[in-house]
């Protein structure tokens, strides 16, 4: 293969895994940027979709696109569930301890994962198999679907944030939640309408993971969660297009750094690139304080 | 019959007894505020009402219902609008975006009519509409503050300091707003800490001390007070 052709591949594989951060990493950006809270349990959500869509196919050989539909309703019911029994009862406490929970919930769902569905690595036949040649590369049906899915699931996260009430609601409360209660907003409603969005993002995201890596373990969440965490304050959190621009940017990361021979320095590469952000530009690429006027 | 009936409040920030027996009312078509200095509790008393904080004991009656313990969020709908101190209006979003915000509670067809009246109050938001309103000046953003709070056709407006940071020919201009909104029959509870300015447009005014309501009269009355004159006036 020329280089060319591996350059492109690469960029492939790149948006791919990127667009699967991307996904999961607005899930962490919305919900800190409405309560200040890094939820670490997003990562896991992703973890119960896998599962659900794994046994929906494997277990009661469901139709994909209804086992796909089936992990996207049960991620966005567990988001929400653990927000109303974890964290709103925290709605007032000190942000460390909603932070501490918030690891707890993800401890708690990845055992509890390992208890119900064991240890071990579940693997399954691949969802989508073949692709597209072109010239000396082949770009795979499930490269395509990705990153199909996820551009489709951004434009209409960007929409909903944009056109409607509950989205302009939900930017309301991030940015004043005092003044929002005032316009006669209600928090309750507009905090878990935005777990829910988030939660059912990360449920594609889920699906998304299992065509690229047909296989599900307790733990599965907790790597990709912690990247897409690094790729929503690479972006700037708190913000959405900064949180997808995050995920593309570390996805084509990771795939440079394999392409130079560098794979096993993938991690590292990211994690470096968190210090960094955190040390130059703590506000990430597109985050920015906006100054009071007089 | 008061259209807002203020009974004997009580409000506590943790141990802080900030508002102690505070009683008030505001009757249908009034302008009415509350004078004092920093910390007297002139903003904790509009809070508590709005439903951001809530009274220890004590009651609040607003056209025969109860609003004690009611969330934020309800009282809005029950016709209630306040414009916070500082303004607090959205900055990320338009102007456009920050009046649909104020109009949350209403019907969505009633949202164009009512944009139309506050761009007829306020021209310079119309020709700003859909600009970022972090980009808007101060006293911009005051009058979108306002303008936000009349698109829920509010029975009672409450302004919080109106005129804080502004230039004096603004504060002017904002003081001129309530006057109009005034003879407009809009019902309106002011709190400020420009006392002479406030009870010049009051028909009542209430002044309030370390969280208690001291003295209360006409705005002519406590105008011509030499007390008031002392303490807040300037001598």
């Amino acid at each position: 293969m020329d280089w060319l052709s591996l350059a492109f591949s690469q960029i492939v594989n790149g948006l791919q895994a990127g667009s699967v951060y991307a996904l999961v990493a607005l899930g962490y950006s919305m919900v800190y940027g409405i309560i200040l809270l890094l939820n670490f349990a997003h990562g896991d959500i992703i973890m119960v979709g896998a599962y659900t869509a794994f046994y929906a196919m494997t277990a009661f050989h469901l139709h994909p696109v209804v086992s796909v539909v089936l992990a996207v309703l049960v991620s966005t019911a567990l988001g929400v569930f653990v927000e109303k029994v974890a964290y709103t009862p925290l709605r007032s406490a000190p942000r460390l301890s909603l932070l501490i929970t918030a690891i707890g919930i993800s401890f708690l769902l990845e055992n509890g994962a390992q208890l119900l569905f064991g240890a071990d690595t579940k693997s399954m036949d691949p969802m989508v198999r073949g692709g597209i040649r072109l010239g000396t590369t082949t770009v795979s049906f499930a490269a395509i679907i990705t990153i199909i899915v996820s551009v489709i699931a951004m434009a209409a996260l960007s929409l909903l944030v944009r056109r409607t009430k509950l989205g302009k609601a939900m930017r309301a409360v991030s940015e004043d939640m005092g003044a929002a209660q005032l316009m006669g907003i209600s928090l309750n409603k507009t905090i878990s309408f935005t777990f829910a969005v988030g939660s059912a993002l990360a449920g594609i995201g889920s699906v998304l993971y299992l065509c690229a890596y047909p296989q599900a373990s307790p733990t599965m969440g907790s790597m990709l969660g912690l990247k897409a965490f690094v790729a929503a304050v690479l972006g700037g959190i708190g913000s959405i297009p900064g949180a997808m621009l995050g995920g593309f940017a570390i996805g084509l990361l990771e795939a440079i750094v394999s392409a130079v021979g560098l794979s096993e320095w993938k991690d590292g590469v990211v994690f470096a690139v968190l210090i960094v952000v955190l040390l130059v530009k703590p506000t990430g690429i597109l985050g920015k304080k906006i100054t009071e006027k007089v | 019959m008061a259209l807002l009936q203020v009974d004997h409040i009580n409000v506590f920030y943790g141990a802080i007894h900030a508002i102690k027996d505070v009683s008030f009312h505001v009757d249908e078509g009034e302008v009415v505020t509350l004078i004092g200095a920093n910390g007297a509790g002139k903003s904790t008393t509009l809070k508590t009402i709005s439903g951001l904080l809530h009274a220890k004991s004590g009651k609040i009656t607003f056209e025969d219902k109860d609003l004690k313990g009611m969330p934020a969020h309800s009282v809005v709908s029950h016709g209630i609008a306040q414009v916070p101190e500082g303004r607090r209006v959205f900055l990320r979003m338009t102007v456009e975006e920050n009046l649909e915000m104020g109009a949350y509670t209403q019907p969505r067809a009633s949202i164009q009519t009512a944009m139309k009246d506050v761009f007829q109050r306020f021209p310079r938001l119309e020709e700003r509409r859909s600009q970022i309103a972090g980009t808007l000046s101060g006293g911009e953003q005051q009058m979108l503050a306002m303008g936000r709070a009349l698109m829920s056709h509010p029975k009672l407006l409450m302004l919080d300091e109106p005129s804080m940071g502004l230039a004096p020919l603004l504060v002017e201009q904002i003081f001129d707003i309530v006057r109009e909104l005034h003879r407009a029959g809009t019902t309106i509870l002011l709190v400020e800490q420009n006392a002479r300015a406030a009870l010049s447009v009051a028909d009542r005014g209430y002044v309030l001390e370390t969280g208690r309501i001291v003295t209360s009269g006409t705005g002519q009355e406590l105008l011509a007070s030499d007390v008031i004159k002392k303490a807040y006036l300037g001598g």
